[in-house]
């Protein structure tokens, strides 16, 4: 067993994908860095935090991203987004068999903001052009850094989502929440509170992310190759649903996941943070 | 500006826009032709619920009234910073909207956003950044997070910030630079309701963002690294 939080983001392409089959495009020697760094004093990366490239998984041909959570959390400046929309623009032209992104990152890189929320929203509609032709775009988060912002956003943009329960997806950092609201509305430091509310197991659940997998990287890898011919079609009649789901979400009072999972038919609810992955498969709630 | 005033000026006195607490509708006639507007006032914190509100009325659009164009009314300081927003998955609830916006887009119906006060991150990013075209008005603000939040967050001296601010339009706040960078097509000047129609009359039907901000200097990189990904070996 292979921890996928511990792996970089190269580590986790190689082991994900069929061995020896991940081609980078732009890699880190073409030293393309952001050329916003320097003018704050900081170090600059030569992929500017995301790997990008073709590889096959299973055999079927893949396009694949995966975000360096270690330089800036993952953070999406400017061309490390160009790097995203060029990859799912190029999905568009070569019709690979699915784009698989190894999502972890805090959202917009704030050292280039502007740059980087515009970014962010050409992500958006370059992976929707991709799910348009019927390519299916499939998120994985499993990284220490979680899945915030922007890229929370862009995840579920996405036909499948899959996610460690040490995976974090939210859009507001705990930390952000606790400085505006203060510790009371979200104690940052209480990371069984941080979990209970953003992480995994309240994802899979809630129904949030469409798998969950132990911190392994085979487990990512398998459930992959399991949706990579899970394309769900963004339609008027999908998007009804998708907003009866969310609608009903509103009747829920409160801000505690416990609760909420005992409305969802949980047993014994206080116990999901104490099980493994099996055994809260195996509860038999979805 | 003030969202009745831009309402008189776009559409006269009676331009059927109503405001249900922080929410905007209305069905408006707009050169003899009807369009629907959808927004937001008072800088609302978007949370799960104003994304939903607006996510119904763009389908309700594109549901009754195919092909009717869409004005998106901008003003929103970024998402609802609420453990309960979180919790009820605030990220989704903003994707379903962004996807509402972009089906609608996709099924002929043209999207146009207008920051007509201010617009700040999680807001703004599944509305008007996503439309056709996203313009604003010249007085409108357009940032990512204030600088003394920013500072926090990057570990940055705010003086750094503060100055890097004034010259750089990457980083600093402001319309002026979102249109440099592409992300904001144009600023209405003048005659908003003839900004308006013009808005209208040549909404892009293709992201052209980067190569906006390539072209007009406030975003170098981004159109030639897309381009060098589709050409990469």
């Amino acid at each position: 067993m292979i921890s996928y939080a511990e792996c970089s983001a190269r580590e986790r392409l190689a082991q994900l994908v069929d061995a020896g089959s991940f081609h980078e495009w732009l890699p880190p020697a073409a030293r393309l860095t952001s050329p916003h760094l320097a003018q704050l004093g900081l170090p600059a990366a030569f992929d500017d935090g995301v790997a990008i490239g073709r590889a096959t998984l299973a055999g079927r041909a893949v396009f694949v991203a995966a975000q360096e959570g270690e330089f800036m959390g993952g953070g999406v400046g400017e061309v490390h987004g160009a790097k995203l929309v060029g990859l799912f623009k190029r999905a568009l032209r070569d019709r690979p068999d699915a784009v698989l992104l190894l999502a972890e990152s805090g959202g917009v890189r704030l050292h280039e903001a502007n740059a980087g929320l515009i970014a962010v929203s050409e992500v958006m509609r370059a992976l929707l052009d991709v799910r348009a032709a019927g390519i299916p775009v499939i998120v994985l988060i499993g990284g220490a850094n979680g899945c915030f912002g922007g890229m929370g956003i862009v995840a579920r943009c996405a036909d499948h989502v899959v996610m460690s329960d040490i995976g974090r997806l939210a859009m507001s950092g705990p930390e952000v929440i606790e400085a505006s609201h203060g510790v009371e509305e979200f104690d940052s430091r209480d990371r069984a509170l941080v979990w209970r509310t953003t992480g995994g197991k309240h994802r899979w659940l809630s129904g949030d992310c469409d798998a969950l997998v132990e911190d392994d990287v085979a487990g990512f890898r398998a459930a992959a190759i399991a949706a990579l011919d899970a394309a769900r079609p963004v339609t008027l009649a999908a998007l009804e649903d998708e907003h009866e789901l969310l609608a009903a979400r509103l009747s829920y009072d409160g801000a505690e996941a416990i609760p909420l999972w005992a409305s969802l038919g949980v047993p014994e609810p206080g116990r999901v943070p104490d099980l493994d992955v099996a055994a809260l498969r195996g509860l038999g709630v979805r | 500006m003030d969202w009745t005033l831009l309402a008189e000026r776009l559409f006269g006195k009676e331009h059927g826009i109503a405001r249900d607490g922080d929410f905007l509708r209305g069905e408006v006639e707009f050169d003899g032709e009807p369009l629907a507007v959808i927004g937001t006032t008072a800088h609302a914190p978007i949370g799960v619920q104003l994304a939903l509100a607006q996510a119904r009325a763009v389908l309700d659009v594109v549901t009754h009234q195919p092909g009717r164009a869409i004005l998106l009314l901008i003003d929103t300081q970024g998402q609802q910073l609420r453990r309960r927003d979180e919790l009820l998955g605030i990220n989704r609830a903003m994707a379903h909207l962004g996807m509402c916006i972009d089906l609608a887009r996709r099924r002929g119906h043209r999207v146009i956003g207008l920051v007509y006060d201010q617009a700040l991150s999680g807001g703004f990013i599944t509305s008007g950044l996503i439309a056709d075209a996203c313009d604003a008005l010249p007085e409108a603000e357009i940032r990512v997070m204030r600088l003394p939040a920013m500072a926090r967050v990057t570990k940055l001296p705010e003086s750094l910030l503060a100055e890097l601010s004034e010259s750089n339009p990457v980083f600093a706040p402001g319309v002026r630079n979102y249109v440099a960078m592409g992300g904001v097509r144009r600023l209405w000047q003048g005659d908003l309701a003839q900004a308006l129609r013009d808005a209208l009359a040549d909404a892009p039907t293709q992201d052209r963002r980067a190569e906006d901000g390539a072209a007009r200097g406030g975003r170098r990189l981004a159109a030639s690294v897309v381009q060098r990904v589709l050409d990469a070996a």
